[in-house]
């Protein structure tokens, strides 16, 4: 999974799309998966250490990741889903 | 090492180009507790949903409301509405406050009497009064409020039968410039049928003309609507005077005012545009007074205020099921209360908060009910912190209307608690079962069996 290309994301979670124009905001969780992201971690991955960090269930968290990844889709921020 | 607290990710586009004048409100302010309550421990005793209703705050109201008359006018009565939350923990609290009892039903009659409200306190009103339910009023000296022909002619045959005193008010309807007119309850004003109602009554000793009785609309939002209803009441009640030297005991000005709750539709918030308490008072006092009554002869003021009264001091708590994504890429989060408790959620955008801290990163979201059913949405949109399953949240000003028009409807009823001026919680509704309802129903024996 990766981010398209040119997609600019600043340290407090502002994201910039030059080709559409677009600017998205993010959490700070969000933000970290976007940086996992760029660090080419797949998915499995990112639950992974997502898991170990936070207090939640990784069922929980894998339910969110999909739902976060079908938004980057439509922001048209990813291309495909896995 | 201990983990870090979860949010689940979001992400969101910003929309610089279409400002909302209005700006958007975004309601996340976390409510953790109620009267020094913990929203979570009420929770875990009573369960989810759970309605909450605050004494200290319903004593608040009503003693700022009979503040904001009294100060104005010499004889003000108030009545507490039943049907706006008849609980008898609620209508006690009313009733220790000094209000009397205004009821739409011999259901509701009967429930004011259980609470030991005298029968001369108690204001009948309502379309619906049977012939039986006329001369329990009769017998109890309850103020009736007429609210047709039929009721008034049925009303002098039993008099007559009785061979007793009626106590007796005819609701009047008007227009007061609030469209559309509230005109299918009591006699009209302008069209002089509610003087021929007046004549009819005056001709048989039996009834007893104290009082004229309006209740213009609900959630006015013009307190000169009531200045209009109070100069035509007291124009009915000068000329009774001036025709019979009889002079008219009571005006009873009925409900209607606003509650701080926000309308569907309406971009301005309820407390931003409804008119005080005051506002009221003054525009009703100051046409009474200016009337040219004498200073003998002044009526009582009457209100039988509901919702104004109650609103805030009700809550909904409730829980998070699921949260899911539309089609079109909205939010959606589904509660586990929906319109079958919160009736008003047809007329209000209420208002809901978060029981617990989250981040300020918020989104919009359409909060649905827990009702397999396409009606049950409480808000189309709102901006809320990231809700997940099991978060807690507290919707505000409910107290009116919701724990009578509630319906038994795919879920059954909750808990009601109520929390008293040294923070202690009274179940005042037992939730119910399935027993509960399986208590009304009846099989036919050939219906018993079956093989499948
Ligand atoms: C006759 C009468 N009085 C009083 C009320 C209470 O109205 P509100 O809750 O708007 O004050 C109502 C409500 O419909 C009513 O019908």
């Amino acid at each position: 999974m990766q981010l398209n290309k040119n997609i600019a994301v600043s340290e407090n979670g502002f994201i910039f799309n030059p080709v559409s124009g677009d600017s998205f905001s993010t959490n700070p969780i969000g933000q970290e998966i976007i940086n996992l992201m760029k660090e080419q971690k797949d998915r499995k991955e990112i639950v992974k250490i997502l898991a170990e960090k936070y207090a939640t269930e990784e069922a929980i968290l894998e339910k969110d990741l999909a739902d976060f990844f079908q938004m980057l889709l439509s922001y048209q921020l990813i291309n495909s889903h896995d | 090492m201990a983990k870090l607290s979860y949010e689940r990710p979001v992400i969101q586009k910003l929309n610089t180009g279409s400002m909302n004048k209005f700006g958007t409100r975004t309601e996340y302010a976390p409510v953790s507790h109620i009267e020094g309550v913990a929203v979570k421990d009420i929770i875990a005793e009573y369960g989810s949903p759970v309605f909450v209703i605050s004494e200290p705050q319903i004593r608040k109201n009503y003693q700022n409301a009979v503040r904001a008359f009294k100060t104005r006018y010499p004889k003000v009565q108030f009545a507490w509405s039943y049907k706006t939350n008849y609980l008898n923990a609620v209508c006690k609290v009313f009733h220790q406050e000094g209000a009397w009892a205004e009821v739409v039903s011999i259901f509701e009659y009967k429930k004011a009497l259980g609470n030991g409200v005298p029968g001369n306190k108690i204001i009948f009103n309502g379309p619906d009064k049977s012939e039986e339910d006329l001369i329990l009023a009769i017998e109890n000296k309850s103020l009736i409020h007429i609210d047709h022909f039929d009721e008034l002619y049925m009303l002098i045959e039993v008099v007559q039968r009785l061979k007793q005193k009626a106590s007796v008010a005819i609701r009047v309807n008007m227009d007061t410039g609030v469209y559309p007119m509230w005109d299918r309850f009591g006699f009209n004003y302008e069209n002089g049928q509610a003087w021929n109602a007046i004549n009819k009554i005056m001709s048989h000793p039996e009834l007893e003309l104290n009082g004229l009785h309006c209740h213009i609309g609900t959630y006015m939002l013009t307190a000169s609507a009531y200045a209009t209803a109070a100069w035509k009441l007291c124009d009915l009640a000068l000329n009774v005077k001036a025709k019979w030297n009889k002079p008219i005991q009571y005006l009873d000005l009925g409900g209607g005012f606003a509650s701080a709750n926000t309308l569907k539709g309406s971009y301005l918030q309820g407390p931003d545009i409804i008119p005080s308490m005051e506002d009221y008072a003054e525009a009703i006092s100051s046409t009474i007074l200016n009337f040219g009554f004498k200073q003998n002869e002044l009526p009582t003021l009457f209100l039988e205020t509901g919702r104004a009264l109650i609103d805030d001091a009700g809550y909904l708590l409730g829980s998070v099921i699921a949260t899911k994504r539309l089609s079109d890429g909205r939010r959606a989060t589904i509660m586990d209360f929906g319109v079958n408790l919160l009736f008003t959620a047809f007329w209000y955008n209420h208002k809901i908060s978060p029981a617990q801290e989250f981040s300020h990163h918020t989104e919009d979201m359409v909060v649905y009910g827990p009702l397999c059913m396409n009606i049950d949405c409480i808000r189309e949109s709102v901006n809320l912190p990231l809700l997940s399953k099991g978060d807690q949240v507290v919707v505000h000003k409910v107290g009116a209307y919701n724990m009578t028009q509630w319906m038994q409807f795919i879920q059954m009823r909750p808990n009601v608690v109520m929390i008293d001026g040294q923070n202690r919680v009274h179940l005042i509704r037992h939730k119910e079962s399935l027993d509960t309802m399986l208590q009304y129903e009846h099989l036919p024996q050939h219906l018993e069996k079956f093989e499948l």
